[in-house]
């Protein structure tokens, strides 16, 4: 069953009608919050954590569960933050753009109930800096809810202040990682750091700080006012609600749509995408998640439900929910050697294995996409990336190494074609 | 990690910069920034106030901005901070530029995305105007650099100039793109894609198509 307009959260995820504090309104944000924030903290968290709603940022951690690790009341006089990510940089992921350009007021009336919940004394949006004219627009819609009385002092009526500040980013990947992210906002080099602490405990400026995506917080209003049971009716047990997908990549129509979780591949692609260039035949494979996420070739993605679960069970995750498809005219290893030399460009220097690893990948994945190798370095790249692996401070490496991990077990006969082909060359050569 | 190098000091970019101070507007607004912050974290508004003065420089000089090391020195005046601690904030974030930049930086996206939807014809469409990756044309109108994924994927390639993106980009309409700005005309910006509005599925919206006349509400439907 197809997901229903009127079940739509961002309805106007397309920006046809305006993003403004009346043209929000008229479409529902903002329509008595003072009533959600007077159910009170903990009736607000358990609402969240029954509607199974999974962090949308990549690791699918319970948002619900997460506002619980706040303190309840500060014993020491520190105050609370709620720092939102979006710091959307993961190659494929295009969704919190939409969200703020169109939708603004969702994540700032998100913001006020989360931070509210969590007892926070003000919210940090931290927008990624390439997003320049997006940030244009949270900054108005901001002001907007500042002058409306919505935010602020006394917020929405509610008796409860609390402040919804923007901060820009200026192009570092790294700083979509929570705690590079905050010490991005404390105005240092963004660097993750060791945890623990974890920022709930110490975060930003040292105190209590939860760090959750734009979609996670834009779509909390919505949640508490329709109610945990309809946002848990849609998708499996375990992978609920709706989800924004970005398909980019070689299907006909490429776009942002919020679909039910746990939709299979197929019907994603054929209701919203009108398709895969040249024909479902033409599949080659796809990255399901975001660049850090390892591919799936064509024959298992088919009828895989696109949910967290669903795609673990294919070897890879559903991360962002940003499906990059490619067909069989993909140049595969270049796709993924194109990754790798992502991955070096931003890794932040600060773990060895990583910032050496991932220019020593992509040095290797360029001979290998050339051809210009022995089959015997297949086996030592991959050694490499289980290296890096797991002994970094952040799960930058992880994400280095996942999509060449990927990419030899499902296409190592391509890998050793263009080695054996190049050679056969350089014999005929000589 | 990226490659890159300050521009070095010198007498001249002394003489040249070594007076810089806020605008009044600026001045204003670098105040206004750095109230967004507890007090005694003023630290933070540095990321803010880079963008800022390098947004000044390049008003001042007609280009997209950069940093020259006195500027840097006055933002960590500012902000009471150890110049370092600046500098190493200019050079790890890469929109911050730190050498000279020409009047248009044209930034195409190469990641993946981008790449299966033709990237490549995009740089091969800039480099018959002649703009070459990491250099300025010689009439310093054009800077080309190829950049890491842009956010911009449903709707790639892409390519980001100056404050700008311009996306679904073909040879012909970059092109064109750089013809305008070269006659100096604004070209429209966002999707180039005929009949497309934003990110929707091109020629047949899927879903929401109450929205496209009307800001229609859902709720008396929930």
């Amino acid at each position: 069953m197809a997901l229903l307009d009127r079940d739509r959260i961002f309805t106007n995820v397309y920006g046809y009608q305006p993003w403004n504090l009346p043209a929000a309104q008229a479409r529902g944000d903002w329509d008595n919050t003072k009533a959600l924030l007077e159910r009170g903290r903990d009736a607000i968290i358990q609402e969240m954590k029954d509607s199974g709603l999974r962090g949308r940022g990549g690791a699918g951690f319970p948002t619900g569960m997460k506002w619980s690790f706040m303190p309840k009341e500060s014993k020491d006089g520190r105050p609370s933050f709620l720092v939102i990510n979006a710091d959307e940089s993961e190659p494929g992921s295009c969704k919190d753009r939409e969200i703020i350009r169109h939708d603004p007021h969702k994540l700032i009336e998100g913001a006020l109930v989360a931070g509210f919940a969590m007892g926070a004394r003000a919210a940090y949006i931290y927008i990624r800096g390439e997003y320049i004219r997006e940030a244009e627009t949270l900054f108005a819609a901001v002001a907007e809810a500042y002058e409306a009385g919505l935010i602020g002092r006394n917020a929405s009526g509610s008796g409860y202040d609390f402040d919804v500040f923007v901060h820009r980013g200026a192009g570092a990947y790294i700083c979509g990682e929570e705690t590079a992210m905050i010490e991005s906002l404390e105005g240092k080099k963004g660097q993750p750091r060791l945890k623990p602490p974890f920022p709930a405990g110490a975060g930003l400026y040292g105190c209590p700080t939860t760090v959750n995506n734009v979609e996670s917080i834009a779509v909390a209003p919505t949640i508490l006012r329709r109610g945990a049971t309809w946002f848990s009716s849609f998708g499996r047990d375990n992978n609920k609600g709706t989800k924004l997908f970005q398909i980019s990549g070689h299907v006909e129509r490429p776009c942002v749509v919020e679909e039910e979780m746990s939709i299979p591949f197929r019907e994603l692609i054929e209701r919203h995408c009108g398709g895969i260039r040249g024909g479902w035949d033409n599949l080659l494979a796809v990255i399901p998640g975001g660049s850090s996420v390892p591919l799936v070739p064509a024959a298992d993605i088919l009828d895989a439900p696109m949910d967290f679960d669903g795609l673990r069970a294919v070897g890879s995750g559903l991360g962002t929910a940003a499906v990059i498809v490619m067909d069989k005219s993909t140049d595969i290893v270049r796709a993924i050697a194109r990754l790798s030399y992502f991955y070096k460009h931003e890794s932040c220097g600060q773990c060895t294995p990583c910032r050496e690893g991932t220019g020593w990948m992509w040095r290797v994945m360029e001979r290998l996409r050339t051809g210009d190798a022995a089959v015997e370095e297949i086996d030592m790249l991959q050694q490499v990336t289980k290296q890096v692996e797991g002994h970094t401070i952040c799960a930058l490496g992880d994400a280095a190494a996942w999509p060449i991990q990927g990419l030899i077990k499902h296409f190592r006969p391509e890998i050793e074609r263009r080695i054996h082909e190049k050679g056969a060359l350089r014999e005929a050569a000589e | 990690m990226a490659d890159r190098h300050p521009e070095p000091d010198s007498p001249e970019l002394r003489a040249r910069w070594g007076q810089f101070d806020w605008t009044g507007d600026n001045a204003a607004k670098a105040k206004e920034i750095v109230a967004r912050y507890p007090a005694g974290r003023q630290r933070s508004a540095v990321m803010p106030l880079l963008d800022l003065a390098q947004r000044q420089v390049g008003a001042e000089e007609n280009t997209q901005g950069w940093l020259p090391i006195p500027v840097i020195e006055f933002v960590a005046r500012y902000l009471d901070m150890p110049v370092i601690r600046v500098l190493e904030v200019a050079t790890f974030y890469t929109m911050y530029n730190i050498a000279p930049i020409g009047r248009f930086h044209v930034q195409v996206c190469g990641t993946t995305p981008c790449m299966l939807r033709g990237s490549d014809d995009i740089l091969a469409a800039c480099k018959a105007k002649g703009l070459k990756k990491g250099h300025t044309t010689p009439d310093g109108l054009f800077s080309l650099t190829e950049v890491e994924c842009m956010g911009n994927c449903a709707s790639a390639p892409m390519v980001q100039i100056n404050d700008d993106n311009y996306e679904d980009l073909t040879a012909d309409s970059i092109t064109h793109i750089l013809d305008e700005l070269a006659a100096g005309r604004q070209p429209k910006t966002g999707t180039q894609w005929p009949g497309r509005h934003t990110v929707e599925p091109v020629g047949a919206p899927t879903s929401l198509i109450a929205m496209v006349s009307e800001n229609h509400d859902y709720r008396g439907e929930w």
